[in-house]
């Protein structure tokens, strides 16, 4: 078994295998789980009324980002329910020895920015949380999923779920970016590739130059958006520039431990010759700046390109027409010009240092356009704290941009950043479904370059231009 | 024990001929505050299902009383999205215990099954059958036989099979769920994580 080439997905879920039941799900034992203040509450009361206890407390950490406001983070969260359930958290992790950060401590952030910038999250480990953007971990080489609330329940009390394996898909993607095209265009260009359900009932490998030359933030962008294409999650083998982010954070091994799990994550790759259920392959040359026209995030094209009409997507023709209709747009509408209401840029999708600092490049010396409300939402504490010391918060304040407070915010639209009905919003985060941004509100998903070009122009407009 | 248990369900059913049915249709974010598994039903389908002054919207499906019935049939690709399981406790509480479709999105395939609602996965073709069976009479009902893993439509005798795993299987039809199944190894478990890197 050893000796036959295998994959980075098959090398870290077998060695998680607790019990393989016959005709049934793996017993499948998770490193490490992320809980949040909105699907884990049910998930304790489970426990209650089961008489169960936390199993291993050290392995579960806790963060409040999903509904906690971007402004005053200082006074008490006004919205009653969104109080309850922040109290929850709070109240649960202590009474079940759960480390938290909550609202206001420095390590506060969206799980999936919080997870990885401390050190949390290591190459080789399953990760599990409430939520479906917990593949972004998988950048780490990792094995990382969102679970729904009774699993969160299952690991809590017993540290295990029951997952079915799912088949493997490798993506390759070689050749070198052109300018202007980010991680989040290449992540846009392979879902509206394999569309919206293409890669369901899959895990993700992606491999090629792209993917080798980007850096932790880019690779953390794209394996967040594994799911949009319906693949349970995606991975990248770790490599330097993996290991190099991870050294020196606060929970990262160090000294002995260090050198050992180090020699361990050097194994953490696919074996020549191993191989996997199917397999894509791009060309870099192609992507363009990419943005989404639809409500579904398969629903994307080049910014510079046309809404495809009907009859050449494969979806069926009353759903596409419901969507265009949502979004106020016709079959064959050009996307450059498009007037645009909102932007916003954050998310565990986009709102990273390098997401900022790509935002900044297309800002300064220009002005933000009349028309448009901006929200900027860093991912986390730490990133507000880099995006004050390197300047960027000064190049945003003389262009007219606020910076708010970190959270998920608009990204799902649970507290107050809510786009209005009928709005246009262009958005670095990661679902452009109806309402997802508000009850009426409609998203154009894009890069941190593309989200800045139209926040200066008040229209959809090409970045490179701007550059 | 969370669940009832599922072996024959005989009924009308709801049709949803729509595509990609996210869970944030199904239940939208705004309405995921609770800290109890309570009243989710009411939002189900919230913003399709009602205007913004909270009356009802005349033409979406749920709200045509023509149209009733413990089991849901729906388009493609059913339960994409958020990984909320809030989008099947809603389903549940307002009285669905199956929601048959072509293809279904796996983590919503995953919750559905914890909490005792069963994805019924049938071909596009005889998905269509269904729909055209319900289209000549609103009342039509389906059988489904979990046992016999199998779905048909009673009026005109057409049948499917489904796939359901055997573990899986035997847990629906028990109310059986994998706490109950997990508490009853936490030795291996234990034994596995002395030995685990992390
Ligand atoms: S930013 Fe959005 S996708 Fe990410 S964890 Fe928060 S709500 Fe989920």
């Amino acid at each position: 078994m050893s000796n036959s080439p295998s994959t980075l997905f098959d090398k870290v879920w077998d060695s998680h295998v607790v019990r393989k039941i016959q005709d049934g799900p793996d017993v499948f034992f998770i490193d490490r789980h992320f809980i949040h203040e909105v699907t884990s509450p049910v998930a304790f009361l489970g426990l209650e009324t089961r008489g169960l206890k936390v199993m291993f407390p050290e392995k579960t950490f806790a963060t409040a980002d999903h509904n906690t406001p971007t402004i005053n983070q200082h006074l008490p969260v006004e919205d009653p329910l969104s109080a309850k359930q922040l109290k929850a958290l709070e109240t649960n992790s202590a009474k079940y020895g759960i480390s938290h950060w909550g609202l206001g401590n420095p390590k506060n952030g969206i799980v999936h920015v919080v997870g990885p910038e401390n050190g949390i999250t290591l190459p080789g480990m399953t990760i599990v949380c409430g939520d479906s953007h917990t593949s972004t971990h998988g950048a780490f080489g990792a094995i990382a999923f969102g679970i729904g609330t009774s699993e969160v329940e299952m690991v809590l009390s017993s540290q295990c779920i029951m997952q079915p394996k799912p088949k493997k898909m490798r993506i390759n993607v070689n050749g070198t970016l052109n300018k202007g095209v980010t991680p989040k265009d290449v992540i846009l260009y392979i879902i509206s590739k394999l569309s919206a359900a293409g890669a369901t009932g899959y895990f993700v490998e992606y491999a090629g130059e792209v993917f080798e030359n980007m850096s932790m933030e880019g690779r953390m962008t794209v394996c967040n958006m594994s799911i949009e294409m319906g693949a349970r999650g995606g991975m990248i083998a770790p490599d330097e520039t993996t290991f190099n982010y991870i050294k020196g954070r606060e929970k990262a091994p160090k000294g002995e431990a260090w050198e050992r799990d180090l020699a361990y994550w050097k194994t953490l790759k696919t074996d020549e010759g191993a191989s996997f259920d199917i397999e894509y392959s791009y060309d870099a040359s192609d992507i363009e700046p990419m943005i989404t026209f639809g409500t579904n995030p398969g629903m994307g094209i080049g910014i510079s390109q046309h809404i495809p009409v009907s009859a050449e997507t494969g979806s069926g023709k009353s759903s596409y027409e419901k969507s265009l209709n949502y979004m106020g747009f016709h079959e064959d509408d050009a996307m450059l010009g498009k007037k645009v209401d909102y932007v916003f840029i954050g998310s565990c999708t986009n709102g990273r240092i390098e997401d900022f600092r790509a935002f900044a490049s297309i800002i300064k010396g220009r002005k933000k356009a009349d028309n448009v409300t901006a929200w900027i939402v860093p991912g986390s504490h730490i990133v507000e704290q880099q995006i004050k010391e390197e300047g960027i918060l000064d190049i945003l304040t003389e262009a007219g941009f606020q910076l708010r407070q970190p959270g998920c915010s608009a990204c799902l639209a649970m507290n107050d950043d809510k786009i209005p009905a009928g709005k246009y919003a262009v958005s670095t985060s990661n679902r452009n479904f109806e309402g997802r941004q508000g009850p009426g509100a409609r998203t154009m998903l894009a890069s941190p370059l593309v989200a800045a070009a139209a926040a200066v122009t008040g229209v959809v407009t090409d970045p490179r231009e701007l550059l | 024990m969370a669940y009832d248990k599922f072996t024959i369900l005989t009924s009308s059913a709801v049709p949803m001929p729509i595509e990609n049915v996210d869970t944030d249709q199904i239940i939208p974010a705004r309405f995921l505050k609770a800290t109890e598994r309570k009243g989710f039903g009411d939002n189900l389908f919230r913003d399709w299902r009602y205007n913004s002054d909270n009356t009802p919207k005349q033409d979406f499906i749920l709200n045509n009383p023509i149209y009733s019935g413990k089991i849901l049939v729906a388009g493609k690709n059913f339960g994409s999205g958020s990984s909320r399981e809030h989008a099947a406790w809603a389903i549940y509480d307002y009285g669905f215990r199956c929601v048959v479709s072509s293809f279904f999105a796996d983590i919503f395939k995953g919750n559905a099954l914890n909490i005792g609602i069963l994805p019924v996965q049938v071909s596009p073709e005889f998905l269509d059958r269904i729909f055209s069976a319900i289209e000549a009479d609103p009342h039509t009902e389906l059988e489904i036989n979990l046992p016999q893993q199998s779905i048909t439509i009673l009026a005109t005798g057409e049948s499917a099979s489904f796939d359901i795993n055997g573990y899986k299987k035997d847990n629906m039809t028990n109310g059986y769920d994998d706490i109950d199944y997990l508490q009853a190894m936490k030795e291996e478990i234990q034994a596995f994580a002395s030995k685990s890197l992390y």
